[in-house]
């Protein structure tokens, strides 16, 4: 680095600075309190449907320990569904982490990417794109579940 | 025909000779519903796409702002357009369905500055007798661009802002009831804010140093503006700029506006405000003209501005650049201001 690009440096570390504790103290501060309650009330309704749909699966002669698969399949499918219909967007943006933490956040981030992409074509648009949002939580969820295995069998 | 700092003068001056406004349905809920030319319930604007939708609000504005102007496209000298999305293909499109010569812009959300300034100069120059200038953004056309698909369900925070849909065109000509008396052309600005959830905070140095230099080029006093509207800073960045100007003794507080809290109630859902070349364009032309012909301001500032960064620019950490334009408009009834002193 030349010493002059260092010097503006230094200079616009000052100016950066300078400017943080101008807009430091006005920047609004998340809702914390508001945020947790309703992820926790939204999170924990969509878990209580699962169990719902559990017992009913239950109910219909699946063993209780095999009664989880298609539990999921009907909570994504119902979440993709809401992204259809438009309504998951608006649910997400009060409930956060509450939507985005059980499966039905997986579901929306495909289904929300295929939808979007579909006038790009079959192929390279919902094809394509559908995985844009989701691919990474496969890819880590994978390599992941891997490195798990591998250290369980060990 | 002069410049001074950063500062054009127009000495014709060059005139709003037409100007309209084409909006969405949420826009078409805000303050200002009944002010817009057109409002659109539909958000592709009956189109099967919403870039398409987009296009389509263009043309319509570019129509009327025309009919307005009493011009045809044939009679217009040069067409000034830019937009949000990639390769500014709404700009481009629009170009191709209308038979006018055509400079394609880009300044994000500050392009209604940048086609107004240099449409005026092109005019002032004696270059055109007029010219249109177009811009407009669309919400979900720049989400899926730079955010997310529409439909994806995030929470956003409460520095977000709203990308506004609709599209806002202004005939500059010889005649009209407005006068463009200057531009002031800011620089880029960044001050390392890397966050495009807070674009607000990151343009408003931008805003700042552009009206600090505006009013040192034109040697107005701060009284002699009715009043001062920046184009999309938010709630959160309308703070930041005003404690910036008021550490260079410029406080107007009392005559300042930002089009991005004004576009929208509060109770719309859109955190700080509005944002995207639509949101100065419609407000300035919808709202802030309606002021100037009804002689309720005599004679304002607005101060589009714009974040110059890209989804690439930020996913490999890179702050954001920023930029202001500044144009000065008065009520031609008001009488002229005279640039004695330049």
């Amino acid at each position: 680095m030349t010493r002059h690009a260092e010097l503006e440096k230094k200079q616009a570390e000052g100016k950066i600075g300078e400017y943080k504790s101008i807009y430091g103290p006005k920047q609004p501060k998340p809702p914390l309190a508001k945020n947790l309650f309703y992820a926790f009330v939204v999170g924990g309704l969509i878990c209580v449907l699962g169990q719902f749909i559990k017992n009913i699966f239950i109910g219909l002669g699946f063993a209780p320990e095999q009664a989880g698969n298609p539990t999921v399949a009907t909570v994504i499918f119902l979440a993709s569904l809401a992204t259809g219909l438009g309504v998951f967007d608006n649910l997400a943006r009060v409930a956060g982490a509450g939507t985005a933490v059980p499966v039905t956040g997986f579901a929306n981030a495909i289904t929300a990417a295929a939808m979007e992409f579909r006038r790009e074509g079959l192929v390279l648009g919902v094809g394509g794109k559908m995985f844009s949002l989701a691919g990474s939580v496969i890819v880590f969820g994978v390599v992941s579940a891997f490195i798990v295995g591998l250290l369980s069998a060990l | 025909m002069k410049k001074r700092g950063q500062t054009l003068f127009f000495d014709k001056p060059p005139r709003v000779q037409g100007a309209a406004t084409v909006v969405g349905p949420k826009e078409g809920l805000g303050p200002f519903g009944l002010d817009f030319d057109k409002v659109h319930q539909d958000v592709r604007a009956g189109e099967n796409s919403f870039e398409r939708g987009e296009r389509r609000m263009f043309l319509e504005a570019a129509q009327l702002a025309m009919q307005k102007a009493g011009v045809t496209d044939r009679e217009v000298d040069f067409l000034l357009a830019g937009d949000l999305l990639n390769q500014i293909i709404s700009s481009g499109f629009v170009a191709r369905e209308l038979n006018i010569p055509y400079f394609g812009l880009y300044g994000a959300c500050s392009t209604f500055g940048e086609t107004v300034a240099l449409g005026a100069a092109l005019v002032d120059a004696g270059f055109a007798c007029t010219v249109l200038g177009i811009t407009g953004s669309h919400n979900c056309g720049a989400e899926r661009q730079y955010r997310y698909p529409t439909e994806y369900g995030v929470q956003r925070p409460a520095t977000a802002q709203w990308t506004a849909t609709g599209a806002g065109a202004v005939v500059v000509g010889l005649e009209g009831d407005i006068l463009v008396r200057a531009a002031t052309i800011g620089k880029v600005h960044d001050l390392g804010i890397k966050d495009p959830f807070n674009m607000g905070t990151a343009m408003a140095p931008a805003a700042a140093d552009t009206i600090y230099q505006h009013f040192r080029d034109t040697g107005l006093e701060l009284k002699q503006v009715d009043l001062i509207a920046t184009g999309d800073l938010g709630m959160v960045g309308r703070e930041a700029n005003l404690a910036l100007l008021e550490r260079q003794g410029l406080d107007i507080g009392d005559r300042y506006l930002d089009c991005g809290v004004m576009l929208y109630y509060s109770h719309q859902q859109v955190e700080a405000g509005a944002s995207g070349c639509a949101c100065s364009a419609v407000v300035t032309i919808a709202h802030l003209f309606k002021r100037l012909r009804e002689g309720d301001l005599r004679r304002i500032l607005v101060v589009p501005t714009g974040a110059l960064h890209s989804p690439t620019s930020y996913l490999q950490g890179d702050s954001i650049p920023c930029i202001a334009q500044a144009i000065l408009f008065e009520a031609a009834k008001g009488g002229e201001t005279k640039w004695a002193h330049i």
